[in-house]
């Protein structure tokens, strides 16, 4: 059977992870290759590294680190992060990302999905939707949840999968950073209504809430940060939680 | 031991090379027949679609190269499919040394299915000399929207609501539908023992 997955997060700026401190297993917490190998050997499924430098040096640190990233890693990963081109995912691609996520700039030129799919294949293009609760429905939030727009996640997801977004990767603003638990009702809603993977983000705090969001809003993966980088939670004692909680899940 | 990847319009063929760094080995990235023929090993890796690959292939003959080839050859995702008879992705034939059809996931219900299978899949039933190191039941990655049918010469099955090959042999031709390259320990060892072969 096919496992649910579960996908730590990484943010990158100038080439170093952003958060992260007190492991014991490596030498230098701020090392996204250290602390990509070390999720990968405690049984991370996939790992997602979004880059928030804002410098113009950023391209070529990138590329260099998803190199040294695809030398040393042995299972899939996304990068994400001010994707704006098909150039630029064609450099990613080559330097050994396995995905890429696009958010903002698919928003503004949906033609880029069609582009991206179309030229790398819809399996490697994550379509990134931030997504705020507002006036009794759900809404797209573009430049990191920064701007509003009047788009439904519903419509916009369900176009993006029509251009060929391969996976959608939804975070909820709402729950993002509360440890309450996921978004269930507009994960659970893209889930059944969208033929592609839908990975849920924004709020993991409890092992229970991962079973919640796999067992009643059918996601197909969940993304975390924090929690894994100030070690609240263990991937081991995570999946060995969901084993038993009767979940798919791989060891 | 020299090992060669075959270079065609696929994907993902640094990511095996990295595997292979990882392992401690080096390959060549080649069309060239006369380093095909002389290599110990070949790879045919592949991410892509198929009538693209194989009307590539053919303009440069190498789709009768591969047929003649007689070392330990592994075909990785589309690089297995093409290795079978043909396919439905955009009615395509192929290089037939498996004597069977390549078919298109189809959801018994709307959106159940996910097309393609993005992830984690258990394969079993493993009886061929490059599972020596995988243990039965094994996660392997998959990301694929077609898959080849069970024959005489599987040699692994997943199932995706229903069963097909994850892996499949006939005399030195290997081929596995997931990504060893990007399977964690478990594919790690399966090329482990592809290259000892």
């Amino acid at each position: 059977m096919l496992t649910k997955r579960i996908i730590p997060c990484l943010d990158i700026k100038d080439g170093r992870t952003v958060k992260g401190v007190n492991f014991e297993n490596i030498r230098d917490a701020g090392d996204p290759i250290e602390l990509g190998a070390l999720y990968a050997q405690q049984g991370a499924d996939e790992l997602v590294f979004l880059d928030i430098t804002a410098t113009n040096e950023r391209r070529k640190t990138l590329s260099e680190l998803v190199t040294r990233i695809a030398r040393h890693v042995n299972i899939p990963f996304t990068v994400g992060g001010g994707i704006s081109s098909v150039e630029d995912v064609n450099v990613l691609l080559n330097a050994g990302a396995d995905k890429v996520s696009v958010n903002t700039a698919a928003f503004r030129s949906p033609q880029l999905l069609n582009d991206l799919s179309r030229e790398f294949g819809s399996q490697c293009i994550v379509l990134a939707i931030d997504t705020r609760f507002e006036d009794g429905d759900w809404f797209v939030y573009l430049n990191g949840g920064r701007v509003k727009t009047d788009t439904r996640t519903e419509d916009w997801a369900k176009e993006a999968v029509d251009r060929g977004a391969g996976e959608i990767l939804l975070t909820s603003m709402n729950n993002d950073g509360t440890k309450q638990g996921f978004a269930l009702d507009i994960t659970g809603r893209l889930s059944e209504n969208l033929n592609v993977p839908v990975i849920a983000s924004g709020g993991a705090g409890t092992m229970e809430h991962f079973a919640d969001v796999f067992e009643f809003a059918h996601a197909d993966a969940a993304l975390a940060a924090s929690i894994f980088h100030y070690k609240e939670m263990e991937i081991p004692d995570l999946k060995n939680y969901l084993y038993h909680r009767g979940i798919q899940i791989r060891f | 031991m020299k090992t060669a990847i075959i270079k065609y319009n696929a994907g993902n063929i640094r990511s095996v090379l990295f595997a292979l760094e990882r392992l401690g080995m080096q390959a060549t990235v080649t069309d060239d027949p006369e380093e095909l023929l002389a290599a110990d090993k070949v790879i045919f890796p592949g991410v892509g679609e198929a009538s693209t690959a194989m009307n590539y292939l053919r303009e440069r003959k190498l789709d009768q190269l591969i047929r003649d080839l007689k070392q330990p050859v592994l075909g990785i995702c589309l690089g297995m499919q093409l290795l079978c008879k043909h396919s439905e992705e955009n009615d395509t034939d192929c290089i037939g040394i498996f004597d069977l059809p390549v078919k298109k996931f189809e959801s018994p219900v709307d959106n159940l299915l996910k097309i393609p299978q993005i992830g984690w899949n258990n394969i079993a039933g493993l009886h061929s000399v490059i599972f020596e190191h995988v243990p039965e039941n094994s996660y392997m990655y998959f990301v694929h929207s077609y898959y080849a049918a069970l024959g005489p010469e599987t040699t692994a099955i997943a199932n995706y609501v229903i069963n097909y090959s994850a892996a499949l042999q006939k005399d030195n031709f290997y081929a596995v539908q997931f990504h060893p390259e990007k399977s964690a320990d478990a594919g790690q060892n399966l090329i482990e023992s592809f290259l000892k072969l």
